[in-house]
């Protein structure tokens, strides 16, 4: 059955690569839809049957790479943090198979779509189910792929491929510390299966690692490294600037790929490894602090972007910012919390945001939107029951697992415990603050399109507007039906092994018992933070601008995403071509070839060239060379007198 | 060693010069000799390939040895004999020339157009010298083969080459053979010493470690300038702009393996100690190279150049995995030299289908090709992806073994080779993008003829390979296993006497 959820997807992808060659849109969508609905099915079903009562299994499929002691196996783990990502992925991948219907419906090559979506859930899969570090690198770089090849999907677009291949390097980056955190466990344990690791872990507490001559814990670099691994796949501080280039891709994209799972992959791989990151208490630190400012840092921006898309997607930067100081702090189980409840309504957000954008012609600026609420009802109820998730507000789904992050970083009772907790609550203002901004601007007020486009404006069709519906459920009731289960205090026996907590560290405990008032902050917050925005954009529109022009400076830094991308391109990409240019003019041209082949040649021709001019074949020019001789003979016959 | 009834190597080798003869029969008035010079050359290696398949299929991965041997009497009794066999090390090299060798044959044959037949004679002469270049087990042997490589290639590139081709072609001719004479003078010293050109004889020779020393850099000129090694690449992306497609397949494909296959075959095994004693330059220059020739990558406009230098970087890959003298470095370098061999062939081929059409090479000349051409985009990106090793393909499990090696041999080489990776993607996914996405504008793009069968043919296989390698990469790993476990040992006997040298020193410093 694990089997079956994992491959079927790929099944439904070539099918529909089949189908994409032979022009056939139908037959595309009956692969593709298939495989992954059914792969939904299973994977609830396993969920029920195989987590729930705590069951583990590990499949092995074949052997891949075999080297000396390098023994590297396809297998499928399942236990509970994997059956939650799978039906995460799985439910989330179905229902935006279903949206793409119709939402790719003037598409010309739909079954090409479909294909790439059905790789990544594939490759998606692999990646939650591996069962060592190398398979785990496989689902990586392979959803990197899928990723890249959906964000570059209308390839004829510049802005699609050159944010494709941002994603993609910038991934790379982070892929290049996961691979040499990969090669430091091998190096230190003998294997790269994670129970052999998680094993031989509590033995290599004092060992180190000797590099440039610093000898340093070697868990902590190994952690460390990993961590740069998810970094870069979660967009967090520093290796974030491809998430909202990546945009460019297909609504749907947005919503499954960097939204609800992809991009959480990188906190699914530091809950994985917390047998480890247990013993490595500094990475952890490093996870807390990265992910706070993270929060912070991406909610700023998303207060000042104009591109509905872009505004959501700073916000999944800033949530998963949440999910790492959550797992910074030990409370593995709320981070995963956080990330099934955010994989619901930000997916649902996502797609809403596809539902308005396609009522819109294509529309995607917030400022030439307006005043469509009533044409769009259902999308509307959408989005507000998305913020309201979103924003925390009780009984919906982010407000039982944001919640429980702020109470767990505030109940480490560590400085950066708190330092996570303030910058977690200033988040949740803001959070809640662009969050109806984006309500206000796009829902209300008057209407900023033209009048052509707003004749348009239309409710999306059934095949759009039911996995919104399902996904809306996910966002009302997934907080309180996994709350027990997830973080409640028998935490423990739903997780089982596959999260490891040091036993002395009573977090889970403690964040049930912080004060009352650190429980009531965060919604007095994000109240807050609704009711500014509603009055600020509701009710009198000329003063965002007229505030942005009194803070401008802080705005423009917010506005242009705290010059990150300009950093980039003067720092390494305009200089890595420029060096390049320069080691190939000067360095192989100039001069390896000039003292090299093409310098040695010449000197053998100017060398040739003094000979042939010696053979004059004037007999006064040899007569003279001869006396030359003669005397020089003679001098040196004198001289050994 | 094991001997067969038949020559099944000899004849594996010299099978196509048979070719030859046949095309050297043909007569009839241009056009003819043309038609009949491709299908005979194609079925000549076409057959060669089955015949390795046989080879592959009677070999014995379990044995620790060279198998298939053919001896003969050659230079009379003074220990230079003719010899040949095949072990783990050179089992896929041969298999890899006899297959790029029919793909070659195919993808010139529209693009080549005049002086057909010398054109495939060249070719087939190119085939025999490499097969015997790699089951050659005698060092005088092996160095006619690898000498009279040259030749064909140099006719190739200097005939059928592009504008430049006698530049280039001299400049591939002289920087190896300037390379290659000192190695001839190790070889005549080894000779004087051992007495025998014997290669099994030679490699269980202990030379002394000073005498290892000179042999090993007489070795090292020939084999670094073949790799090619940083600073003496510079005749590869030349010889490659000017190569014909197929000759760029092929010397991208083959010919570059022989510096890593001599590396395997005699410095590794013949000079232990000196290996060891090298191997820090070496990262050195490996690193140099990896990221050296990336960065150049990234500022060409020439596609075909743009891929040469990629392939100094896959080679850097290469040298630092042999170096790093463990199980996982020189796995992963075998498996990264076959795995090159396929991609870069397929890249240069992906070059020279849109040059046939376009001619030229100028990336800016290009740009939404996919849409006239979707399954070749679809190639390209299969290709392109392998080039950056990505995991599933080929590509990802070289590189990736020979990091893992190069971690356990010294972790800053390992970390300098993975920059390598991310430097990887970006030239290669911008050669892509710049090529094959975005909107078609030019007239002459738009107008492009999508791939046909014959180009589909020859990328297909390629593909197949490329990904089930990458799945399964077993299959290669069987063959190569136990001959690198031997030549492991002999390293680590060296490994012994340099740490022993070395705490002796300690030790002397310590009083």
């Amino acid at each position: 059955m694990i089997s079956a959820i994992v491959f079927l997807p790929l099944l439904g992808a070539i099918g529909a690569g089949i189908a994409a060659l032979l022009k056939n849109d139908a037959l595309g969508y009956t692969f593709s839809l298939t495989g992954v609905l059914l792969s939904a099915l299973l994977g609830w079903i396993a969920f029920i049957t195989m987590a729930i009562p705590g069951i583990d299994e590990t499949i092995f499929l074949a052997s891949w790479i075999n080297v000396g002691t390098f023994q590297v196996d396809w297998a499928l783990r399942f236990d509970t943090l994997t059956a939650v990502m799978v039906i995460v992925v799985t439910t989330v991948s179905a229902m935006v198979h279903v949206y793409s219907v119709g939402y790719m419906s003037h598409d010309k090559s739909k079954p090409r779509f479909m294909a790439y979506l059905g790789l990544f859930t594939f490759a998606m899969l692999m990646l939650v189910t591996a069962d060592n570090l190398v398979q785990l690198f496989f689902g990586w770089e392979g959803v990197g792929v899928a990723s890249y090849l959906l964000i570059g999907f209308w390839y004829q677009r510049p802005s699609a491929h050159e944010a494709a291949m941002k994603a993609f390097v910038v991934n790379r980056v982070g892929d290049f510390g996961f691979a040499l955190g990969i090669f430091a466990l091998f190096h230190l344990t003998g294997s790269v299966q994670l129970d052999v690791i998680f094993q031989s872990v509590p033995n290599l507490v004092n060992s180190q690692i000797t590099i440039l001559g610093y000898a340093m814990p070697a868990l902590e670099v190994a952690g460390i490294l990993l961590f740069i691994g998810a970094m870069g796949k979660s967009a967090q501080l520093g290796l974030h600037t491809w998430l909202p280039d990546a945009m460019e891709g297909p609504t749907p994209v947005s919503a499954l790929i960097h939204a609800a799972t992809m991009v959480t992959a990188g906190v699914f791989m530091v809950c994985r490894l917390s047998p480890m990151l247990e013993y490595a208490p500094f990475t952890r630190d490093v996870i807390t602090v990265v992910g706070a400012l993270t929060a912070i840092f991406a909610a700023t921006i998303g207060l000042t972007q104009f591109d509905i898309k872009r505004v959501i997607a700073y916000s999944t930067c800033s949530q998963l910012g949440y999910m790492f100081f959550a797992a910074g702090v030990s409370a593995y189980p709320a981070a995963m919390f956080h990330l099934t409840t955010h994989a619901f309504f930000k997916a649902l957000l996502f797609l809403g945001a596809g539902s308005v954008i396609h009522a819109m012609s294509d529309e995607q600026d917030m400022r030439n939107m307006g005043g469509i609420w009533r044409k769009v009802p259902f999308t509307y109820a959408m989005m507000w029951i998305g913020s309201l998730a979103l924003a925390g507000i009780p009984f919906f789904a982010g407000y039982y697992s944001k919640d429980m992050i702020l109470e767990a970083a505030y109940a480490a009772h560590t400085p950066i415990g708190n330092f996570a907790w303030y910058l977690g609550i200033a988040a949740a203002f803001l959070t809640a603050f662009y969050s109806w901004r984006l309500i206000m601007m796009t829902f209300h007020g008057k209407p900023r399109a033209s009048a052509e486009v707003m004749s348009h404006v239309h409710e999306s069709p059934l095949v759009m507007t039911v996995p919104l519906f399902v996904l809306a459920i996910g966002a009302v009731l997934s907080g309180w039906m996994f709350y027990d289960l997830f973080v409640g205090y028998h935490w423990y026996e739903f997780w089982g092994r596959s999260i490891y907590i040091d036993p002395a560290n009573h977090i889970m405990e403690d964040a049930h018992h912080v004060p009352k008032w650190v429980k009531l902050l965060p919604l007095f917050v994000s109240l807050g933070g609704i009711g500014l925005a509603i009055i600020i954009y509701g009710m009198m529109p000329s003063a965002a601008t007229g505030i942005a022009t009194i803070f401008r400076p802080v705005h423009q830094l917010f506005y242009r995403k705290w010059y990150f991308d300009e950093l980039y391109n003067a720092i390494f990409v305009r200089p890595a071509v420029d060096i390049g240019r320069v080691l190939w003019i000067r360095g192989d041209k100039a001069t390896i070839d000039g003292f090299g082949p093409d310098g040695i040649s010449s000197s053998v021709r100017r060398f040739a060239g003094f000979c042939s001019r010696m053979q004059s074949g004037y007999v006064f020019h040899y007569a003279f060379a001869m006396l030359i001789g003669v005397i020089a003979l003679l001098a040196w016959y004198i001289r050994s007198l | 060693m094991e001997t067969t009834t038949w020559p099944v190597l000899t004849v594996l080798t010299f099978l196509p010069l048979i070719g030859v003869v046949f095309l050297l029969l043909i007569r009839g008035d241009e056009d003819v000799v043309s038609r009949n010079a491709r299908n005979v050359t194609l079925w000549v290696s076409g057959f060669t390939f089955l015949l390795s398949l046989v080879l592959l299929i009677n070999f014995d991965p379990t044995y620790d040895g060279y198998q298939f041997v053919d001896r003969g009497q050659w230079l009379a009794d003074d220990g230079i004999g003719f010899m040949m066999g095949v072990d783990g090390i050179s089992m896929p090299f041969i298999i890899l020339s006899a297959f790029l060798t029919p793909l070659a044959i195919l993808a010139s044959w529209q693009s080549v157009k005049h002086r057909v037949r010398e054109y495939m004679i060249a070719f087939l002469a190119l085939e025999t010298l490499m097969i015997g270049t790699f089951a050659a087990l005698d060092l005088v042997v092996f160095y006619l083969f690898f000498e009279a490589v040259l030749i064909p290639m140099f006719i190739i590139i200097g005939i059928w080459g592009g504008a430049r081709r006698v530049y280039s072609a001299f400049k591939f001719f002289l920087y190896t053979l300037a390379g290659s004479v000192l190695m001839l003078v190790a070889i005549l010293v080894m000779y004087n010493i051992a007495g025998t050109t014997n290669i099994p004889d030679l490699a269980a020779y202990a030379f002394d470690p000073d005498i290892q020393f000179w042999l090993f850099l007489g070795f090292f000129a020939s084999f670094a300038v073949k790799m090619p090694m940083w600073p003496v690449h510079t005749w590869l992306p030349d010889a490659h702009v000017e190569a014909p497609t197929a000759g760029s397949m092929i010397l991208a494909g083959v010919l570059l393996k022989m510096g890593g296959y001599g590396f395997l075959r005699f410095s590794l095994p013949m000079f232990p100690d000196a290996s060891v004693t090298f191997a820090p330059m070496i990262f050195v220059l490996s690193i140099i190279a990896i990221i050296y020739t990336s960065l150049v990558a990234l500022a060409q406009q020439d596609m075909k150049k743009l891929i040469a230098y990629s392939s100094v970087a896959h080679m850097g890959f290469v040298t630092v995995g042999i170096f790093s003298l463990n199980a996982q470095g020189i796995a992963g370098a075998m498996f990264q030299m076959i795995s090159h061999g396929l991609i870069s062939a397929a890249l240069f081929f992906a070059v020279g289908v849109v040059y046939d059409r376009l001619h030229t090479r100028d990336i800016d000349a290009y740009g939404g090709v996919a849409d006239a051409m979707p399954r070749y985009a679809v190639f390209f990106m299969i290709m392109m992806l392998g080039s950056v090793g990505l995991p599933g393909t080929t590509g990802f499990v070289g590189e990736f073994l020979v990091m893992v090696g190069a971690w356990q041999a010294n972790i800053m080489v390992a970390i300098f080779t993975a920059t390598g990776v991310i430097l990887g993607a970006t030239y290669m996914l911008w050669l892509y993008r710049r090529v094959v996405f975005g909107r078609a504008e030019k007239d002459e793009v738009i107008a492009l003829e999508p791939l046909n069968r014959r180009e589909i043919f020859i990328f297909a296989p390629i593909t197949v390979l490329v990904l089930w390698y990458g799945i399964f990469p077993a299959g290669i790993f069987e063959i190569m296993d136990v001959s690198i476990t031997s030549i492991l040992e002999q390293i680590n006997v060296a490994d012994i006497n340099v740490s022993g040298d070395s705490q002796i020193a300690t030790a002397a410093l310590g009083e």
